[in-house]
């Protein structure tokens, strides 16, 4: 495997997201060499990874990138999937980007001085390496998913487009987080019956005292919090999307609301055994958890306002009923009578398939300290990376500030020539 | 004055710092963290019998109890038993009391919440046609279990509602009844 026929560059960027663009933004600016290598367009996979009616979990105000924000008539609502990607694609070409679209990693090696990146269209070798390809690349499905009747439909969040692609019958979709709800909600609107299966979730309102929930957290520093001033910063990386769905009507959608909606809500699946689904008898404990986590974040933005002296800016405080689970939720459904399809909706990881340096951990995820991997390789855009905001659209401008800051002085350390000259000396 | 109430250090005689050191410990060795818990047991007469728990492995070796511990279960006399101990599922009901409140104990420990009482009722639902054989709808075990706190602590309501359910959330007893568990169960004749 020589060199022959690689390009050298100091840096590659893999992916042309929004964070991978704000990262070329940066180094533009800095004028630093680089590459942004896309296996499809810019916003490839919010256009072909996202059910029909997704819409962003945050308002149009908080949407923007170093150097660019929305400026559409109207800031409170919520961009479809579309949009987004109209949206992202707007800015790489703003930013100019040196994008290579329709160009797939297949393998990443780290070799002297740098790192190999192999594509279907050849070899890349550079200095420093930015991963931005993603933090919801593949989903996660559990292990017992190998004991669903194979009459039973699966689907994930990726591959759900529309209710119409559902067969007539009842739907179970596993997982309570934001993906889980909205999908609970629209499906059971089709006219299917729909069981939830909840765990551990977070519960929030959509407006909490006349203003979005996201403006709160914003504005009151929630989102700023940063991942080193975390009790159990691993754990805060797990935790699930909030209840949230984007709408005209800004409209809650907790369990409470699905449940008036008619969906039957039980608890975690725990197992399926003789073709049967088994709920977790803890339904009503990680409700608990949700309301009791949900008032305190409000007991904390109380007293935020107070301090602020926004009180009188602002509506009258709320407090929310408790989530009812009824009297006896479900412990077991027949999987094939009952049940025709099955989404997991359990989330969302990185792929980093490609991906052979030796930067993961026990259970396969990716070690970083706050973004910085090995000497020269980066990640962008994972959930509480540095900040709490670190996976939201509007928080790729403050990681990428310091993470370009970061690899700028990467390769100052190393001396600027460029990498041929490196390699030669 | 609260507020002082708080800044003294809690002591519910649960040793934090050790558990803490543990959980780093094991996130490091996760072999040494794979425990197996045992218990024996000999049938005493009708529906009397004794269990005893002893040794149990875990840290990667053979542990001991301080002393052999020794657990009599019977029927009572209205099933035209004896008597000589609580019913299994009374057993049940006894782990499920033990876990969460040695959870309640080590959360609010680690929260610095100063305890001062923590009783708890606990009380299981059971229809007798199902271990009866009289109807195949009725399942044997329990139709629910209800438990109640009442805690005495140096707390709001709220954060006393959150060691609570921080402990059913860690407790293995809440998870071994509320998700299901293979059980494999094998006979020789002696």
């Amino acid at each position: 495997m020589g060199t022959a026929g690689s390009r050298t560059v100091d840096v590659v960027v893999v992916g042309a997201g929004h964070a991978g663009l704000a990262m070329s933004h940066a180094l533009g600016r800095c004028g630093i060499d680089h590459v942004v290598l896309e296996r499809g367009e810019a916003a490839h996979s919010w256009r072909t990874e996202r059910w029909d009616s997704m819409r962003l979990l945050t308002p149009n105000w908080m949407t923007r990138l170093p150097g660019c924000r929305y400026e559409g008539g109207d800031p409170d609502g919520f961009m479809h999937a579309s949009d987004v990607a109209a949206f992202i694609a707007a800015y790489a070409r703003l930013v100019a980007a040196p994008l290579r679209t329709h160009t797939t990693v297949t393998d990443v090696r780290a070799v002297d001085n740098g790192y190999r990146v192999t594509t279907d269209r050849g070899v890349w070798r550079c200095r420093a390496l930015v991963l931005a390809n993603g933090a919801f690349g593949k989903p996660v499905v559990p292990r017992l998913a190998e004991n669903m009747p194979p009459d039973v439909d699966q689907l994930s969040s990726q591959t759900y487009r529309n209710p119409a692609q559902l067969r007539d019958g009842g739907v179970l979709i596993v997982g309570a987080s934001a993906t889980g709800v909205q999908l609970a909600q629209e499906i059971q609107r089709s006219g299917r019956s729909v069981t939830l299966a909840a765990g551990e979730h977070v519960r929030l309102p959509r407006v909490y005292r006349g203003r979005d929930i996201q403006w709160w957290m914003h504005a009151s520093g929630v989102l700023d919090q940063r991942i080193e001033d975390v009790d159990g910063p691993e754990r805060a990386r797990r935790v699930p999307s909030p209840q949230l769905i984007g709408t005209p009507e800004r409209a809650t959608l907790d369990l409470n609301a699905l449940r008036a909606q008619g969906v039957e809500v039980v608890g975690r699946l725990a197992g399926i055994r003789d073709g049967r689904a088994q709920f977790s008898g803890s339904l009503r404990n990680v409700c608990a958890l949700a309301d009791l986590k949900m008032d305190r974040l409000l007991d904390f933005l109380d007293e935020w306002a107070q301090r602020s002296g926004l009180d009188d800016a602002v509506g009258q405080r709320q407090r929310y009923a408790p989530t009812d689970v009824g009297t006896t939720p479900r412990l077991g459904l027949a999987l094939g009578e009952e049940i025709r399809s099955v989404i997991w909706a359990t989330g969302l990881r990185p792929d980093y398939a490609w991906l052979h340096v030796p930067v993961f951990g026990r259970d396969g995820t990716l070690q970083h300290d706050r973004g910085v991997v090995a000497p020269g390789l980066y990640a962008l855009g994972l959930p509480y990376l540095r900040r709490r905001k670190s996976s939201f659209i509007h928080g790729a401008e403050d990681d990428v500030s310091e993470l370009a800051a970061h690899l700028t002085a990467h390769l100052e350390r190393k001396g600027r020539q460029p990498l041929a000259a490196a390699l030669t000396a | 004055m609260t507020q002082q109430t708080k800044s003294a250090a809690a002591d519910n005689g649960v040793n934090v710092t050790a558990l803490l050191g543990a959980r780093e410990a094991l996130t490091a060795t996760p072999e040494a963290a794979r425990f197996r818990w045992r218990a024996s047991s000999e049938w005493q007469h009708g529906t009397h019998n004794r269990a005893s728990v002893d040794g149990f492995f875990g840290l990667g070796g053979e542990q001991k109890h301080r002393q052999s511990f020794q657990f009599d279960t019977d029927h009572p006399e209205i099933f035209a038993s004896e008597d000589h101990g609580a019913t299994p599922v009374e057993m049940v009901l006894v782990g499920l009391a033990g876990c969460l409140s040695a959870g309640v104990a080590a959360v609010a420990q680690n929260r610095n919440i100063q305890l001062r009482s923590v009783k708890a009722t606990l009380e299981a639902g059971m229809d007798l046609r199902g271990i009866l054989g009289i109807d195949a709808n009725v399942r044997n075990g329990f139709d629910g279990i209800k438990v109640h706190y009442e805690i005495d602590a140096d707390a709001s309501a709220a954060d006393i509602a959150a060691l609570v359910a921080q402990s059913q959330k860690r407790s293995a007893v809440f998870d071994i009844v509320t998700n299901p568990t293979d059980v494999t169960v094998t006979t020789r004749k002696a």
